[in-house]
């Protein structure tokens, strides 16, 4: 009577949507899971075993005899180069598995500096209101408007190139999107009766900010979060393209780009792969991002 | 101290609490919504004092000022023999521990993230009442008393139904030994059975705790039922204060009439008989009232007279005050 006895729990979407709904998901985990085990065994020197990793060649090692070598897979290409040589004769492969390491590291570190900076200071500006907020505020939109590119500029003058130069100059500015964010949440939240009973009960205000309002925006945090992976590689990748970031020899995924590009024309596969593993990985991160704020939060739908 | 002062747990004098409408880049100050708008009252220990009035009519505003989540504009509230009015939130800290709240909605007033023995352990905690290990104990035991089961401790609130939630906040305020409870619309969000569980609960607890209570509220029957006393609000302003039996018998305040005309009678008979005094019109708007006594447009006794002056509360008797010049 009444279809009660279908067991089946009625989702509304069709098979075939599901289908393709599960593989947005299943699909970007395993491309994520695969970088980050690239970027560990590339090298294995970490954990005292220099001799071992997924790399075959050493990242830096010139070998002038076999540059521009092509993929192993192409005419021409010798099965030592799975992905081939640049122009000193460098093995693509390689210098992609380390590359990895500083791109994914890179975005991780500043993920995290400006998720803890950002969320302080939104938390604060959200809660006490008043002079502190437009303060942080304004701030906040200084650095929002600030150019990234002079500010990167600067900084390579001032303390030379470098890993954490690009840490920096990423993190002095990526802070206030979480800001601004967290703020607006924490407005909502400062609202509500349970934190008013908090103030009651004489909660410092400290207490207030994160055992009553940051454990109910924690959800929008990691969600931003996770949307970020692809924009702080990409942003690592823009700066070190443009010369602005890690600095030969180290390999990064934008400076080995950039290395292919005078080379375009006779040996593409140099900028390739490292191009490649860029779009995987920023759009790995977005599909990702989309599903945890899906599950976690859907009210963010419009970031 | 005398006796008499000891055994007053809050004493309002004077009370007035405007909210700046600001407008412009300046920000300046255009107006004042006059949310309370100069008004006394004292709770004696162990004694449930009720107000009633109509929604925006400030027995919220009233009942926060108390709580001291707003610092008024003026006048006077004297807790426990200390005037807090005017008092530094770092002063005020150690008379919070003498406070508790119990609030309108069961679900906004828990934190959906903290489990149900971490909001009830909550305020022990902040005034450092209890060490880890007695903790536990003590949060178990104000669940029994709300008539929770202490296994239950580790359930967030969306585990609990609105009933259960509300003991939760019962529990939460309890937690202290508090020697006054504000409690602000506690059963409005309930269903009917569950509010009548909720009241007995509140009443059990004040005999055999010696509770003393602020019972904010629009149902009159219910805040006859609970209270000792009882203010009734228009605008900002009380209009009638007694104890709650002298009021219902015998209400002397146009207003307080109209109301307790709107209270069905469950008797047929008597219901049919039962003559309803309507008033016109809306509550005219906190930013502008009208002069004179605030009732007055909309009160069937109204003369000019009434539109000239505020009328004071004056005593007429066994302890009943009432504000109008035509009683």
């Amino acid at each position: 009577m009444f279809g009660i006895g279908k067991k089946k729990a009625y989702t509304g979407l069709s098979r075939g949507t599901r289908i393709v709904r599960s593989l947005t998901l299943i699909i970007p985990s395993i491309v994520m899971v695969i970088m980050i085990i690239i970027a560990l065994f590339a090298n294995l020197g970490w954990i005292g075993l220099p001799d071992v990793g997924l790399a075959p060649h050493d990242p830096n090692s010139t070998n002038p005899r076999d540059k521009l070598l092509p993929p192993s897979f192409i005419e021409g290409g010798k099965s030592d180069y799975f992905l081939g040589t640049d122009r000193l004769g460098r093995d693509i492969f390689s210098r992609v598995l380390y590359g990895a390491r500083v791109s994914l590291s890179v975005s991780l570190i500043v993920i995290l500096i400006t998720a803890v900076i950002g969320t302080i200071l939104g938390i604060l500006s959200g809660y006490k209101g008043g002079r502190t907020d437009a303060f942080i505020m304004r701030v906040t939109d200084v650095a929002l408007s600030f150019p990234a590119l002079l500010l990167a500029m600067l900084l390579w003058v001032a303390i030379g190139p470098g890993y954490w130069t690009v840490v920096l100059a990423l993190s002095i500015l990526g802070w206030a999107g979480y800001a601004r964010m967290i703020r607006g949440e924490s407005l909502r939240i400062r609202e509500s009766d349970f934190v008013a009973q908090a103030q009651v009960v004489g909660a410092s205000t400290w207490r207030i900010m994160f055992r009553h309002i940051f454990p109910n925006i924690v959800n929008s945090l990691i969600v931003i979060m996770t949307l970020q992976v692809g924009m702080m590689i990409l942003a690592e990748a823009a700066l070190s393209f443009l010369g602005l970031g890690i600095t030969a020899p180290t390999p990064s995924w934008g400076s080995i780009v950039a290395d292919g590009r005078s080379q375009l024309d006779r040996a593409w596969w140099i900028s390739a792969f490292p191009g490649i593993c860029i779009g995987l990985v920023v759009m790995a991160g977005n599909f990702l991002g989309d599903w945890i704020r899906d599950k976690l939060d859907p009210r963010l739908r419009q970031l | 101290m005398d006796e008499s002062q000891n055994d007053m747990i809050v004493q309002v004098k004077n009370l007035k609490m405007y909210f700046p409408i600001t407008r412009g880049l300046l920000r300046r100050k255009v107006a004042d919504i006059k949310a309370v708008d100069d008004i006394s009252f004292e709770i004696k220990r162990n004694e449930t004092m009720g107000l009633v009035g109509e929604s925006g009519c400030g027995k919220t505003t009233t009942g926060r000022c108390v709580l001291r989540l707003y610092e008024p504009t003026s006048g006077s509230i004297i807790f426990t023999g200390h005037d807090i009015s005017k008092m530094p939130e770092r002063k005020i800290q150690r008379y919070r521990k003498d406070m508790g709240a119990i609030w309108q909605d069961p679900f906004g007033s828990l934190n959906p993230r903290q489990s149900a023995g971490g909001i009830v352990g909550d305020p022990l905690k902040v005034h450092h009442m209890a060490d880890k290990s007695e903790l536990k104990d003590k949060v178990a035991e104000l669940f029994r008393i709300v008539g929770l089961d202490p296994d239950m401790m580790d359930r967030v609130p969306h585990e609990f139904s609105g009933g259960q939630r509300q003991r939760i906040g019962v529990a939460r305020a309890l937690a202290c030994s508090p020697s006054l409870i504000i409690c602000d619309e506690p059963i409005s969000a309930l269903d009917v059975s569950i509010q009548a569980q909720i009241i007995n609960l509140l009443e059990e607890l004040q005999e055999k705790l010696g509770l003393t209570y602020l019972f904010i509220a629009h149902d009159l029957a219910v805040v006859q039922h609970i209270s000792d006393r009882v203010g009734v609000m228009y605008l900002g302003r009380i209009m009638e204060i007694a104890d709650s039996w002298e009021l219902y018998e015998n209400p002397l305040h146009p207003y307080t009439k109209a109301l307790l005309s709107a209270i069905p009678i469950p008797d047929p008979v008597a219901e049919k008989t039962r003559t309803r005094i309507v008033l016109k019109g809306e509550v005219p708007s906190p930013v502008a009232p009208p002069p004179g006594c605030h009732f007055h447009p909309r009160c069937q006794m109204a003369i000019p007279e009434c539109s000239q002056a505020r009328p004071p509360l004056r005593d007429v008797g066994n302890g009943h005050y009432v504000a109008c010049i035509r009683v």
